[in-house]
Formats: structure tokens, sequence, C-alpha cells
């Protein structure tokens, strides 16, 4: 199945692991992902603080070189994820706002009528591929590994995934697909802090506890998350978080597809699992290859 | 004596117009249908972290109440995780409206939105340079230009996360990035920059 492939800044950087697992997993799975030409940031929640219109104006040219490449645009990142689909949303319903979205690419020759079907990569996995295939792919079920099912907020939001907006199943889904035990985590759409982390540090510090206490509270072994600015918050702050709030928590932070890839047989560099600020050992020993 | 303080606010004081400047964006005549219910409040997941919550904020937009909307630490701790827009019985887009009050506490350079105004010129700053966002650049500019002295307090966190590979020191560029500021020279003047 071919895909055009939006993968965001974030996978260049910090979400290295995400971009090297997504690569591994989609090989397995048929997934052709062909990067979008020249593609730029989608502006993240930054742009839309400054100015509305140059927001919409980044993921407008996106959609455009998107609306020459080949199928579904997929994309791993929540952000960049609500950004397209809300640039979709909001050129079918503002007129106005189209009109100076094209006053503005045209000076780059460019344009973007319409057309583009996008979705976040979860959502490519478990509608397009199907459990079923999954289920036949792995060779090294995940049993007895409890894992909390962490979305993350726009994900589920308005310009999100098909999904219930408060309690999605998606992801739990596919983790059940893996053979992993999905916990119950309630917390699963509460917000990380985003950015707040550089603004506002003390606020995410505590959201991110809230999130890690949950996910004790529910016996899970590590976290599943299917966003860099989630992955980093919880994963690079921990250390932060069990200073501030004199607790211990050691959650590995794993990105879906390093689990899809777990299950599969693929090696931990493959997919980016040495990656991991809090150190996914316990989780890897028990499913990877040793030495792998 | 106490100095006594006024609790009343007079008509004279509200700003009419300012409601009018919320009809302005997109879907923002919508907050003629609040109803004051509140969910937005329970639903933020960082309202005990604010000065007045979503509701109280969306209330003192009617009333015309610009200079405190503005001043309010309120509008810097939405994370915009859109769940307050997602429940909102009366789908008021609650998160583009916080939004947009940041745009005008920015654009009027209110004291409280310095460190977003700092993350957000950055941000905006290295986009329009290399048209793509390098992690890296941005937390060391951010933490200079904020807190300097707190450098050494960040910098654990940059460092593991270097030895993990995940921050590396040179960033992609987009090719036409000659196109691309053209589109975001127009985007600045067309969105009232």
């Amino acid at each position: 199945m071919r895909y055009a492939y939006y993968p965001g800044c974030s996978l260049d950087a910090t979400a290295r692991p995400y971009a090297e697992s997504v690569k591994a997993v989609a090989a397995v799975l048929g997934m052709e992902l062909e990067e979008i030409d020249d593609w730029n940031c989608c502006g993240a929640t930054a742009y839309m603080s400054v100015n509305e219109v140059l927001s919409f104006c980044l993921s407008a040219r996106n959609l455009s070189q998107a609306a020459r490449t080949s199928g579904t645009l997929v994309t791993p990142c929540s952000a960049c994820f609500t950004n397209l689909r809300k640039t979709e949303v909001y050129l079918v319903e503002f007129p106005e706002m189209k009109q100076k979205v094209d006053t503005a690419l045209a000076e780059a020759n460019m344009r973007y009528d319409g057309g583009v079907v996008t979705k976040h990569l979860l959502q490519a996995v478990v509608e397009d591929i199907g459990l079923e295939k999954i289920r036949s792919l792995v060779k090294r079920p995940l049993t007895g590994l409890r894992v909390a099912p962490y979305y993350g907020c726009q994900i589920a939001r308005p310009y999100g995934i098909e999904d219930d907006s408060d309690n999605p199943t998606m992801l739990d889904k596919l983790l059940g697909a893996l053979g992993a035990t999905p916990t119950y985590y309630p917390m699963k759409t509460v917000c990380c802090g985003g950015s707040l982390m550089g603004t506002r540090e003390e606020v995410a510090l505590r959201l991110c506890r809230n999130l890690l206490l949950c996910a004790e509270q529910d016996g899970a072994d590590c976290i599943a998350v299917t966003c860099p600015l989630c992955q980093i918050n919880l994963d690079a702050y921990q250390i932060s978080i069990n200073k501030s709030y004199g607790t211990d928590f050691h959650f590995p932070i794993i990105y879906f597809t390093q689990l899809m890839g777990l299950a599969f047989g693929l090696k931990i560099v493959e997919l980016g699992l040495q990656r991991c600020i809090v150190p996914a050992t316990d989780v890897v020993s028990r499913f990877a290859e040793v030495n792998s | 004596m106490k100095a006594v303080q006024q609790t009343v606010l007079y008509e004279q004081a509200m700003d009419p117009r300012f409601l009018d400047e919320v009809y302005g964006i997109p879907g923002g005549e919508k907050i003629k249908d609040c109803i004051q219910c509140g969910t937005c409040s329970g639903s933020c997941p960082v309202s005990w972290a604010m000065e007045e919550t979503p509701r109280q904020v969306f209330a003192m937009i009617r009333a015309g109440m610009r200079e405190q909307v503005l001043d309010t630490l309120t509008i810097w701790t939405c994370a915009s995780c859109y769940q307050c827009a997602s429940r909102c019985p009366q789908q008021i887009k609650i998160t583009d409206i916080m939004y947009m009050l940041k745009r005008m506490a920015i654009r009027e350079k209110r004291q409280r939105s310095k460190h977003a105004r700092a993350l957000s010129e950055c941000f905006v700053e290295i986009v329009n340079k290399y048209g793509r966002n390098h992690e890296t650049a941005l937390m060391t500019k951010f933490v200079l230009a904020t807190n300097p002295l707190g450098a050494l307090s960040a910098a654990p966190i940059g460092l593991s996360l270097f030895a993990h590979g995940r921050l590396p020191l040179s960033g992609q560029r987009v090719r036409d990035i000659e196109g691309l500021r053209k589109i975001v020279r127009k985007a600045q003047e067309l969105g009232g920059e």
C-alpha cells in the first residue's frame, strides 16, 4: 500500500527512535512510505499564537506537496496531524481564510484545493492494514506485558482520529493484537503539557507526574505513546519529575511502532530502543533477541 | 487605614469592541452561544494553574474586560489540548479563541506574554531560516533568551538527549527556502502583522 509520508521536524531529532521504528515496521507491514517532496515545518502550536494565516499557510504548503504524491497522507506526529487536519477543515469551512491562503501560496506558484486524506500513522496501521494482518505478523507475542495506552491529547480531539474523543480504543486494540495487555489507563487522553514544559515547567511536570502515577496505579510495565512531544516530556523529564515530587518512577516511554517491531521480531537497534532515556531494558530483555 | 479597593467595574471601563475582535476569527461568533455551563473549566487539565478558569474568561470577554483578559495568566496556561473545545455543548472554538487572545497579547507585548513570546520568536526565526524546526537550536536559543542562568539546570536533559543521539547538531533545510519565505512574508501581511 502506498502512502505520502510527512515525518515532521521532531523525527529528525528528539524523535529519531520513532523515525527508525516507523521505517522498520512499515517495511514489515508492506506500507510504502514516500516522503513528500521538500516539506516544511507545520508550525506546531507556536505559529498559531503568532499568526493564524501563516499557520494555515504552512500546512497548506505541505498539503499541496502531498497532493502531488500518491496515496493517503500519513504522519506519525500528533501535532503535525492536528495542524494538517485543521487546515483542511478551515479551508473548506471558511472561504475568507482559503482566499488568504491562496494569495500567500501563489507567491511561490503553489496552490492547494483540497483532496488529500490525512491520517495519523496509528490510524493508517489499524484501519488500513488491519488487526488481522498485524496478528499474523507477530513472531514474538508481548504476552504478559502490561502497557498503559497513552494517546495524548491532540490525536483524539476535534480534528483527530475517528474514535471516541474521551475513550479511544484504537491503540488498546493494537496492543492487544501484539499480545500485550493494555491497562485501563483512565488518563489516556489527558494532555502532557506539550510546550508548557518550556514556558511553565512546573505545570507540565505536574501533568506528567499525574500520567506516570496513573500508569503506576494501573500496574503498567511501560507506557505506549503516539506523539514525539508526549514521549520527550515523559521520558527526558522523568528524572526532573522524580526530583520535584520525591517519586521513583522508571517507566520506559515506548512508541507504539517500537512495540510493534518488538512483536514482529525486529532488532533493538532497528527500533531505536537503545535511545530511550529511561532504559527499556526490562521490556526489551523479555521480548527481544539477546545481542540483537 | 487600608485603601478601599474598587471591586465593581463600571460600564465605562469595558471595551465593547473586544467582542467584535473575537467575532473576527473564523467561527468566533459562536461565543454568543456560551451558556456558562463550565464544561470547559471542568475539562481543562490545567485550570488549577490558571488565575481565572476558562468559563470565567469567557464571561469576561463578553463583558468587554479587554485589559483583564489580555493580562491574565490563564491564556499562557492553556496547552492547546482541545479538551474544552471537543466537549463544549455549544461547539465554541475555545482553543482557537485562546490562541487569538495569545496573539493579541503577544502583539501588544503584554508583560506576561514574555516567555511564550520568546518561544514563539525563537521558533519562527528558526523556521523562517531553515523552513524546518531545528530542535537543538530551538532549545538552546530559548533557554538563553529566557533564563541564561538556568541553562545549567536544563543542560543535563539536553546532554542526555544528545548522548542518545536525539539532538543532532545540524538541522535540515527546505530546498525552496526562497519560495517558503515569500509565502511567509505574504501571510504575515495578510494576517495583520
